[in-house]
């Protein structure tokens, strides 16, 4: 196995999907705003809900397109860079990309064209009613792309075909309600509703700051806030259940995150700060706090969580009990039809572990031969890079917690306090804009590269995953998608830079018009309470 | 008794066969337009107004239409994950070629008008002009090379190989039948685009659309009647040897495959085939003589679509059971007995299908209909949010 090709694989992947996953986080949050602000328009009738949806509609849509363009390369290059990957699971990888593609693609993009030219062709009603589809697509896509990731983070539901030598479906239930699915879905989304709700929130105080559109930032804050505040809520909480079930399911990823090299007796301490030391297995400078991580991760006082030296003596015996179930395949597949029903038997007992003996087809061609020495490498493969995957996660969780701090703040001012903003929270709602997505991108260092060296988890090593193409062919796409790419970066920065300060085109005359209108119809019907703006 | 068993395996792959079929078919009725008006515009038309409206016919719905494309992808891989691995990781060059080009649609459609000077928008008219006839161009060489064979093996453990270096394969993959497929593809979508233009548009967009369409519609023509003459002559068929077993596991080295013949044997096997062509001929000529004679007519669409389904059909129905063959080892060949996913995934995805097609053919339909009629310049101008 060519490990520069699965280097160079392993790198164009994880660019694509981080670049593309700078656009879908606003995507998600910023549909449902603009729904939200068209449905207050619906209901009120004010113009003011109306310009504000065509504003952040239109910030919206430059976001929107690129998030498309760059999931079309997602959508490919599984076959392209990753074809051993897509022969040996696409039989339950495949159905939910599919079915995301059924629910939830045609959804969102054949209503967002219409969202866009149906305004003087719809009622408002219908309008705003495509603007929550093209928002429940969105979400969809979220939700059917997360089952499939779940199922890589945590392969249940399907067995192994020794006839058809890859992983067949058991039990399509098992794979829709995994656990670690639902939970990064309600995760990633609560992620990006954060991402939105940081984003007009920001914008929003820029023009404040600067004293322009003052009536749309003040309502645009508003429901950022309110939306915002229950968003980083639930990313949090439901990032502490994917806590949880990482320490259900994939212990050593939770290991790593903390980089508990040895198991402590329970309930395990939280480790604040430390240098993680790969070669040293130790962690330097570690600060600790006892008691926290046994509970975060086991939610009882007693239960052990295993450190990564213990892990790897598991990974030890998994490898051996993987090499009896890779001779039984060889036996099977060397005559299917004549292979005593003992060997058969053999694999299937042996069969949760052939993953484990895949492992060692980066140092052997035949894993039956391997050497002790072999065997106790390929069982330490089985330990991600500690280093990125404990700061990545400790990076992400502060940013959740300094998100919970901005949106409760703006809430109470904007609740309680007459929507009156002091001038530093103002500043530093402006400067926060681009965490969210430093948090985002963190999350899936965490969970992807925490979940090394599997593209499944125990079932089938990333080094055998790639496409057996050449240096050339891996390193040319790279090299003109990183091109491509940068212009296409710097081309989104400037218009989304050259919208937000032309800022929204408010028409006065209309709404001073309404204004008046309104104020008639209050003293027609004898009210004197006017609402609260 | 297990749901799924309702339905035999082999059924549910011919099933699956079928709605490859369609959604490869709705990708080139739909989507097929968007990247023929793409590929026409710097042709059709003059200025920048004229421009805008005839970006602006296909503003609203490309996105929609591309979806079909996706959807086809994510259909492969869950139907036919084999098919997937291999073909998308052998023609890996040309795969990325038709990434890019559809990359720079999306942006360009979204991004032109966001900006008024000529070299913005003239630069962003060139990449249309890209994402349309690029991948027209690449899917066209894409079917050449299925019907010529593709050279790959799958090692006992199905890991798909593709000996020779990168730009060796990108070469092998442009000869002269590809390429004359490339074309049948590329002026087969310029004169649905022509089609779609002629109906949405007036005055001299939709005459200058109507000149190109019959021009390339003329070409498709004789470039499909070429191509099958060629088929029938030069190139060898590929055939299934001893028993054919349709139920059984998905595994290509299970049967065996040997070259023979030609393609065309097919119609002799299975003569009723031969209304695919029929259609295809029927269609190409209708859609020419339409264009031809100035009609702006909703047929003239129609007999458009008629032809890509007779096309696109013709080249599936001739293959059967065939896939994706190899010319490196023809027992590695991929054919619909031996290529699909497990019972079970087909028979879900086909309830998943049964779901939400009807759903997502009734609101498209709506969509159109809520956007039917022509496009103006005034209404274009007139618009703060048209591209």
């Amino acid at each position: 196995m060519d490990l520069d090709i699965v280097e160079l694989s392993r790198l164009q992947f994880a660019m694509t999907a981080m670049f593309h996953f700078l656009f879908v986080p606003l995507t998600l949050g910023l549909s449902i705003l603009v729904a939200i602000m068209e449905t207050v328009y619906v209901m009120t009738d004010r113009p003011i809900w109306r310009q504000m949806t065509k504003f952040w509609g239109m910030l919206f849509g430059i976001n929107f397109v690129l998030g498309v363009a760059t999931g079309l390369t997602m959508e490919f290059q599984f076959g392209m860079n990753w074809s051993y990957f897509s022969h040996y699971v696409g039989d339950v990888f495949g159905a939910p990309l599919a079915i995301e593609g059924l629910m939830a693609f045609f959804l969102e993009a054949t209503f967002v064209g219409l969202f866009f030219f149906g305004w003087d062709k719809l009622s408002k009603t219908a309008h705003c009613a495509v603007a929550w589809l093209v928002a429940a697509g969105s979400n969809f896509s979220a939700l059917w792309i997360l089952i499939a990731n779940g199922w890589m983070q945590h392969p249940v539901g399907a067995r192994f075909n020794p006839d058809t030598m890859r992983m067949e479906i058991t039990s399509f239930y098992e794979v829709l309600t995994n656990s670690v699915a639902q939970a990064k879905f309600v995760h990633t989304v609560s992620a990006g509703y954060v991402c939105a709700s940081v984003f007009v929130l920001g914008v929003s105080a820029w023009y404040l700051l600067r004293g322009r559109h003052i009536e749309l930032a003040k309502r645009s804050m508003t429901v950022a806030a309110s939306f915002g505040l229950a968003a980083s809520l639930s990313v949090v909480v439901l990032g502490d259940e994917s806590g949880y079930d990482a320490g259900l399911n994939q212990k050593m990823k939770m290991a790593a995150i903390e980089a508990m090299w040895e198991t402590e007796p329970a309930p395990a301490s939280f480790t604040l700060f430390g240098i993680p030391d790969q070669e040293e297995r130790e962690t330097k400078y570690a600060i600790r706090i006892p008691w926290v991580m046994g509970l975060i991760g086991t939610r009882s006082l007693t239960e052990q969580i295993p450190g990564i030296d213990n892990l790897v003596d598991q990974a030890h015996q998994k490898i051996r009990s993987g090499i009896v179930a890779y001779d039984a395949l060889m036996k099977i597949q060397a005559d299917r039809e004549n292979v005593p029903q003992t060997v058969r038997d053999t694999f299937r007992t042996h069969e949760d572990d052939l993953g484990h003996a895949l492992l060692l087809l980066r140092y052997t061609d035949d894993p039956r031969m391997a050497t002790e020495a072999q065997i106790t490498q390929a069982a330490n493969d089985t330990v991600p890079q500690v280093f990125p995957i404990f700061w990545g996660f400790r990076i992400m969780v502060g940013l959740g917690f300094s998100f919970i701090l901005l949106m409760a703040f703006f809430f109470w001012r904007s609740s309680f306090c007459n929507q009156s903003y002091p001038r530093w929270a103002l500043w530093i709602a402006v400067i926060w804009i681009p965490t969210p997505w430093i948090a985002a991108e963190m999350g899936w260092i965490v969970a992807e590269y925490g979940r090394q060296p599997w593209t499944v988890d125990g079932v089938l090593p990333t080094a055998l995953s790639v496409s057996h193409l050449t240096i050339q062919d891996v390193a040319l796409t790279l090299a003109g998608f990183v091109t491509f790419y940068s212009l296409l970066f710097i081309v989104e920065m400037g218009l989304m830079l050259k919208y937000i300060r032309k800022g929204p085109t408010e028409d006065v005359e209309e709404t001073e018009d309404w204004t008046r209108r309104h104020e008639a119809r209050m003293r027609g019907t004898g009210t004197i309470a006017t609402p609260a703006e | 008794m297990i749901l799924y068993e309702l339905i035999s395996y082999d059924v549910m792959r011919v099933i699956w066969w079928l709605l490859l079929g369609v959604l490869l078919i709705g990708f080139a009725m739909t989507d097929g337009f968007d990247m023929g008006v793409g590929a026409l515009l710097p042709f059709v038309g003059k200025t920048d107004v004229e421009r805008r409206v005839i970006i602006n016919t296909v503003g609203p719905v490309w996105e929609g239409n591309q979806v079909w494309f996706i959807l086809g992808g994510g259909a492969i891989f869950a139907a036919w994950p084999p098919l997937y691995a291999v073909s998308f990781s052998g023609f890996y060059l040309a795969m990325f070629l038709v990434l890019a080009a559809l990359i720079l649609r999306p942006v360009a459609f979204k991004y032109r008008s966001k900006r008024e000077f000529s070299a913005w928008r003239n630069g962003w008219d060139w990449a249309l002009f890209i994402g349309g006839a690029v991948p027209a161009l690449v899917f066209g060489v894409a079917v050449g090379n299925v019907l010529l064979g593709v050279p790959f093996e799958l090692t006992p453990q199905l890991i798909p190989m593709y000996p020779g270096s990168a730009f060796g394969k990108l070469f092998g993959l442009l000869n002269p039948f590809a390429l004359l497929c490339g074309a049948v593809s590329l002026s087969m979508l310029l004169t649905h685009g022509a089609a779609w233009l002629s109906l949405k548009t007036r005055g001299n967009i939709a005459a200058r659309a109507r000149d190109i369409g019959a021009m390339s519609g003329l070409v498709t023509i004789v470039g499909y009647a070429v191509a099958g003459l060629i088929l029938l002559f030069f190139i060898d068929g590929y055939a299934i040897v001893g028993e054919v077993v349709k139920d059984g596991p998905s595994n290509p080295h299970f049967s065996e495959v040997e070259r023979t013949g030609s393609w065309l044997a097919a119609y002799l096997d299975r003569p009723w085939i031969v209304i695919a062509p029929i259609c295809g001929f029927l269609g190409m000529f209708m859609v020419m003589k339409g264009l031809r004679e100035d009609r702006a007519e909703v047929a003239t669409l129609l007999w458009s679509k008629l032809g890509i389904f007779g096309a696109i059909s013709s080249v599936g129905l001739t293959i059967f059971p065939f896939l994706l063959p190899s010319t490196l080892d023809p027992t590695s060949s991929l054919t619909v007995w031996d290529a699909s996913s497990s019972h079970q995934t087909l028979f879900i995805m086909m309830v998943a299908t049964v779901i939400f097609m009807p759903l997502i053919l009734a609101y498209t339909a709506w969509v159109y209909s809520v956007l039917w009629g022509k496009v103006t310049e005034d209404e274009v101008t007139g618009n703060s949010h048209s591209y």
